[in-house]
Formats: structure tokens, sequence, C-alpha cells
């Protein structure tokens, strides 16, 4: 071996004694944490309550939030992410047409996680459902199964990404209800940024709350109730 | 035994010292003080890390010190913001050394969040 092969080995090695006492081995899986660090609660259920008859056509605030925030390209090619898109419907008979904002509905029973092969589809204790990216493979079942056309997957190398948003080539992603932000307390950027407040966020199982009161006291709807699914974002006025 | 041990001492501590003196230059950015010394990252921060990353996504449990992100903000160079922008970028240069390969910043950012921020504005 040449002399700068031992080296680099004993750079990696811990050589001096002092420092050996320091690492019991494995300790730092057992590490406690610090600081404000509660995990996700099953007690809460995050979802979203969308007002169409606030959504209004040709808007599209809350898809430039939700871009800006989670540095998503904008465009809308066909191999461009797109995590919550506005969508205008037009009821035939009547003539009556309606903008909404459609996005990964959060599903309680997310047939995304059944179909995964990797379990990088999950769904987080307080309802939430996510791509854990580490584990992605790319094979886009959950792209297939997604009956809300909900997620996107990345074709291209990406630079500059948001510190707070980690993406990547080579896997999928979707509407995260921007748990970057719900996890510091603040609502996801979409919500934030509707003017006429369509959008409603909040913990579907908290009393106390403004969705939890709404829900309980207006029509609303799931899409595809029928799938039986039962998403955590609903629509009013549908 | 006594004599075993200090012989091997005696030949330990010329080769750390020699591996000292090898390592490779480093642009340790903002430094300071870690969350552990230096030996104990050089040779565990990759499972400090993986085991912090399964905490926050799957559990939702952010440590903010334990982040990949506070990484970046302490030692990202105080010249070009980058982890990973030079040959002596703090992530790379021991890379480089070690030759191993970081998937790391596919995904994540390799920049300080105020440099990115920047471009974002311009
Ligand atoms: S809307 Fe689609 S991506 Fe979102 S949880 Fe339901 S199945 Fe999964
Ligand atoms: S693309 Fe990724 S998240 Fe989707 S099913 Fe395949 S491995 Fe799972």
């Amino acid at each position: 071996m040449s002399d700068i092969d031992t080296q680099r080995r004993q750079f990696l090695k811990t050589s001096a004694g002092a420092a050996a006492i320091a690492i019991a081995p494995g300790m730092m899986l057992y590490q406690t944490a610090q600081g404000d660090t509660q995990a996700a609660s099953s007690t809460v259920r995050w979802g979203m309550l969308v007002d169409t008859a606030q959504c209004k056509e040709g808007c599209n605030d809350c898809v430039n939030a939700c871009n800006k925030e989670n540095g998503l390209s904008g465009k809308t090619g066909t191999t461009d992410s797109q995590w919550i898109r506005k969508i205008e419907i037009k009821d035939v008979s009547s003539g009556r047409a309606l903008s909404l904002p459609m996005m990964c509905q959060h599903c309680e029973h997310p047939p995304c996680v059944d179909v995964c092969p990797t379990q990088a589809s999950f769904k987080r204790a307080d309802g939430i459902v996510l791509v854990d990216r580490h584990l992605c493979i790319g094979c886009r079942y959950c792209m297939m199964a997604c009956p809300y056309k909900a997620r996107s997957f990345v074709h291209e190398t990406l630079t500059d990404q948001n510190p707070d948003v980690p993406r990547g080539k080579g896997t999928v992603e979707a509407c995260s209800l921007c748990v970057h932000r719900i996890d510091k307390g603040q609502i996801p950027a979409c919500a934030e940024a509707c003017q006429n407040k369509a959008i409603l966020f909040g913990d579907l199982n908290d009393a106390n709350s403004e969705i939890y009161k709404k829900v309980r006291s207006v029509a609303s709807v799931q899409i595809r109730a029928d799938l039986q699914l039962n998403p955590g974002v609903r629509y009013q006025g549908l | 035994m006594r004599l075993l041990v200090s012989l091997l001492l005696c030949l330990c501590i010329p080769a750390a010292l020699a591996a000292e003196a090898n390592a490779p230059k480093l642009d340790i950015g903002k430094g300071g003080q870690c969350v552990k010394d230096t030996q104990w990252m050089r040779k565990n921060h990759m499972h400090m890390l993986k085991h912090q990353r399964n905490e926050t996504v799957r559990k939702g449990v952010r440590v903010e010190a334990e982040a990949l992100k506070a990484c970046v903000e302490c030692h990202a160079s105080t010249s070009d913001n980058s982890v990973t922008a030079r040959e002596d970028s703090f992530c790379v240069g021991c890379h480089r050394y070690a030759a191993v390969k970081i998937d790391c910043f596919e995904c994540h950012a390799s920049k300080r969040k105020a440099e990115v921020a920047s471009k974002e504005v311009k």
C-alpha cells in the first residue's frame, strides 16, 4: 500500500487516545433531541377547506406562491413539476362555471403509499402525505395510482434549491402541505397568498379550530369521495 | 503489557501526526463550536445526518443543530457561501481526499440560505 493510502486511512481512523474515548460506538444513534423538536402528532389531522365561491377565475396567486415557496420553475409543460394547479370547470347543462385549486388531497388511505415498492411514499402521523426522496427510486407507480394527478417527476438536474425544500432529479414530488412551514407553526404558502381567503387551512381534529367548525356547519365535499380515500382537502360550493 | 501499550502509542502518535500533516486543507467557513468534536464528526457525521434525516422526514422531528442546513450555514465558505464550489470547499475537500462521492447536494442546497434568497430577488 502506498504512503498516501495508509495516511488517508489514518485520517479517518481515530488515532489519538483521547479522541478514542470520545466515541463510544453507536452513541450518536440515541442522542436525545434538543430544543423544540416535537414529532408530528397523530392527534392532529391537517386539512384544507377550499371555498370555490371565493376562488376567482384567472387568479393564480396560490400557484405562484407555491412555486416560489418550493422553488418550482412555474412552467407547465409535460415534464415540469406542478404541485398545485388551477382548474376551471363548467356545468354544461346550467352553464355555471367554477374555478378551484387542485393539489395533493392528502388522503387518509393514500393509494400512492399502497403501491410504493420502497416505502418512500408515506403518510406522516399528522396526515401529511410525503415522498421520502432518500428512498424514492423514481419508478412512478405512485403517479399512476394517484386519482388526482397530484404528483410530478423531476426530469432534469436541479440547482439552487430552497434550503428548506430539497428536490432532485429522478424522484417524485408533490404538494407537501408546506410541511417545513407547518413545522414552524406557519400555514401553507397557498393559503397565505390567497387574497380572497378561499383556502382555509387547519387541524380537522381540533374542536376549536376554524376549519373544524366550518366543516361541520357548511356543505362541503371531497373530490371523488366514491373512492373512499378520505382526502384531507375538502371543497365548498362544488 | 505496559510496555506494549506505550510501544503502540509511540507508533501511533507519529502516524497520527503524519496523517494530520497530510490532511486536506479546508475552508471551514465560519466554523466555530460544532455539535461534537472534530474527530468524532470526521468519523461519524454521515451516521448523524442519516439518523437525523429519517427522524425529520418521517416523524417531523427537527433538530436544528443537526440538520444538514445547519452544517451548510456554518461551514459554507465565507467567500462563495458554498460547501461544494471549490476543491477546498468544506465537504468537497475531505470527500476528494477520502474518495467518497457525496450525493446530498443533488437535492439539498449547498449554499447558505442568504445566498439562495439573494439570487431569487435578482
Ligand atoms: S392525492 Fe394522490 S398523491 Fe396525494 S395522498 Fe392522495 S393518492 Fe397520494
Ligand atoms: S416513484 Fe418513488 S415514491 Fe413513487 S412509488 Fe416509486 S419509489 Fe415510491
